[in-house]
């Protein structure tokens, strides 16, 4: 049943961006961006009994779970709760750290992350991310946008990578605000125009999924209200996950919500559900703030 | 019994005030201490300033970065060969050196916990206790007894294996000071391990790699135990690689322990030259160390 599924959402596109030139061509129609995802398919990533181990910490435990295409899903839970660990598991970012294993499976549109063959530099094309603290790089702010697709070689001509910068700025709700000093350094921007770059720069590279490690805790109420109308625009064209300690934050943005706990994963429903009817006393304890 | 405002009784509160007196006064003493210390590092540079104006300033003339040393008897004569020869010497060091240096450096820092990681870097640390003399030494048996002569090549050699270890170390820890949220963003985009700490990582630890460059550099410029057997000095202009040449450091051994006054003079003489040259390379290496992260 489980593989049929899984198959059936392989045969899918997802997250089409508009930048992308060449190998989307022969994909089907994107389904429509409105209504409930089919329960068929439309999975952009799924995790199977995916567990994982820091040395001989464990910080997941058997986690399954679906996450639709062009949906906004958030992580929610305490912390240490493994939200993190998980939505970086995704991209597979914790080979960075020595000495961590997992068992299980998650796939990105219905293929295996961690099966051996898989080319890790090619799975985080398709899946970008956004950090907790912005990480603009040393340099100018167009190179920020442009070193992606210039070294994974997605543009061949100059005038090709000043529209790409422009429409991922665009897309990011920060042209207007850089389009006259682009090449001064990031590094002078506000924390929030920070992390629209950091935004910018993942969507640079046409990923399908973008992964967000709470990406407005670290910025003014103002910054964070841009974030989060900015995620309400990208999910037509992305599948989002958010992790966030900030559950209004969770309510107003996301479609899907996990709650996890000690490295289990309690619930995930429809974000309405969970905050207004949640079927396990451990999410209805952390959301009205009995813990955590 | 008195009692103070708080209840408490008096005796106890004039011990609390005298065990505080005594801590104060404790608290002073260590602070002038530490300072009398501070103080007493800043003394023999400048000790070693004033008695180079007094002794080496008067010999410094246009002659003196323009000529050639005169000979034994003549007075004049300069130490321009020598200056040349030095400024060889490093940039042969640096041209050897840096790249091996660095790419070693970058080596730690990014998979530094590699058993190779950990010979390397114990390797370095060790050569950097290695006195000069031994490295002067070692170069000779290899390069010069192979070439069958003393040469700029050697001395070059010399200087770079005296530098090496030093840049190797800065760089490991410029390169570790990146914020590993930067190197993520790198990964996270799809660039691979190289591309990430070559463009990225690298760029970002720039300004620290060249202080700790330059630091290296203006310590072997005044080395002169590895250039004693290597590039042995030379009394005329060298340039080429197979020849023995001059270097400050080594004009300045020669002439403080000749006869001469006059080559006295010209040793102080060169000896001020040589302290302000290594000044102006750590005056320079200061605005170099600016964190970028900082700059806005």
């Amino acid at each position: 049943m489980i593989m049929e599924k899984l198959s059936d959402a392989g045969e899918r596109t997802v997250g089409q961006s508009p930048v992308r030139s060449s190998p989307s061509g022969n994909r089907p129609a994107p389904p429509p961006r409105t209504g409930e995802p089919a329960p068929d398919g439309g999975l952009a990533v799924a995790a199977r009994d995916f567990s994982f181990w820091y040395g001989k910490t464990q910080a997941l435990d058997s986690i399954t779970l679906d996450v639709p295409v062009r949906r906004v899903s958030a992580l929610i839970g305490p912390s240490g709760c493994g939200k993190s660990t998980f939505l970086r598991s995704i991209n597979r970012m914790n080979d960075l750290i020595p000495d961590t294993r997992h068992e299980g499976e998650i796939l990105l549109d219905g293929s295996a992350v961690y099966s051996s063959g898989r080319d890790v530099v090619e799975l985080r094309k398709r899946v970008g991310m956004v950090f907790q603290k912005s990480n603009p790089f040393p340099k100018s702010i167009y190179e920020n946008v442009a070193y992606g697709p210039r070294v994974n070689r997605l543009v061949s001509s100059r005038g090709d990578m000043d529209a790409l910068v422009e429409e991922s700025l665009r897309q990011a709700a920060l042209w207007d605000e850089v389009k006259d000093r682009l090449d001064r350094s990031a590094l002078g921007l506000s924390g929030g125009q920070q992390q629209r770059l950091c935004i910018a720069r993942a969507l640079a590279v046409s990923p399908e999924v973008i992964l967000m490690d709470e990406p407005a805790s670290a910025l003014d109420p103002i910054a964070t209200q841009k974030i989060e109308e900015l995620i309400h625009e990208l999910k037509d064209r992305y599948t989002i996950l958010i992790v966030t300690h900030n559950m209004q934050q969770a309510a107003r943005v996301s479609d899907f919500t996990a709650f996890f706990f000690m490295g289990r994963l309690i619930e995930i429903g429809k974000t309405e559900e969970i905050f207004t009817n949640p079927r396990q006393e451990q999410t209805e304890a952390y959301i009205t703030g009995r813990f955590g | 019994m008195n009692t103070s405002t708080l209840g408490r009784p008096v005796d106890t509160d004039e011990k609390a005030s005298a065990l505080r007196r005594r801590r104060n006064r404790f608290n002073r003493i260590m602070l002038t201490l530490t300072g009398v210390c501070a103080v007493v590092v800043v003394v023999p540079l400048l000790l070693i300033f004033y008695y180079l104006m007094v002794a080496g300033a008067g010999s410094i003339n246009l002659d003196f970065f323009t000529q050639l040393p005169a000979p034994v008897g003549e007075p004049g004569g300069g130490m321009a060969n020598a200056l040349l020869g030095t400024m060889f010497l490093v940039l042969l060091a640096g041209a050897i050196g840096i790249p091996i240096a660095v790419g070693a450096g970058v080596f730690l820092a990014e998979d530094g916990r590699s058993p190779l990681a950990t010979v390397v870097r114990f390797t370095a640390d060790v050569m950097n206790g290695i006195p000069s003399i031994v490295v002067g030494i070692f170069v000779w048996a290899w390069v010069v007894v192979w070439m069958g002569r003393f040469s700029l090549l050697a001395g070059g050699i010399a200087l770079a294996v005296m530098l090496i270890p030093m840049v190797t170390r800065t760089t490991e820890e410029m390169v570790r000071l990146v914020p590993k949220e930067l190197r993520e963003g790198g990964v996270a985009l799809g660039f691979t391990r190289w591309r990430t700490t070559l463009g990225i990582v690298l760029p970002a630890a720039r300004s620290g790699i060249l202080t700790g460059v330059l630091v290296a550099l203006a310590r072997i410029a005044g080395e002169t135990a590895p250039l004693l057997f290597t590039a042995f000095g030379n009394p005329f202009w060298e340039w080429r690689l197979n020849e023995p040449i001059s270097a400050l450091p080594l004009l300045i051994y020669q002439y403080a322990i000749s006869p001469y006054d006059e080559w006295h003079r010209l040793a102080w003489a060169a000896a001020l030259v040589l302290i302000g040259l290594v000044l102006a390379v750590s005056l320079a290496s200061r605005f170099l160390i600016r964190n970028p992260y900082r700059q806005r």
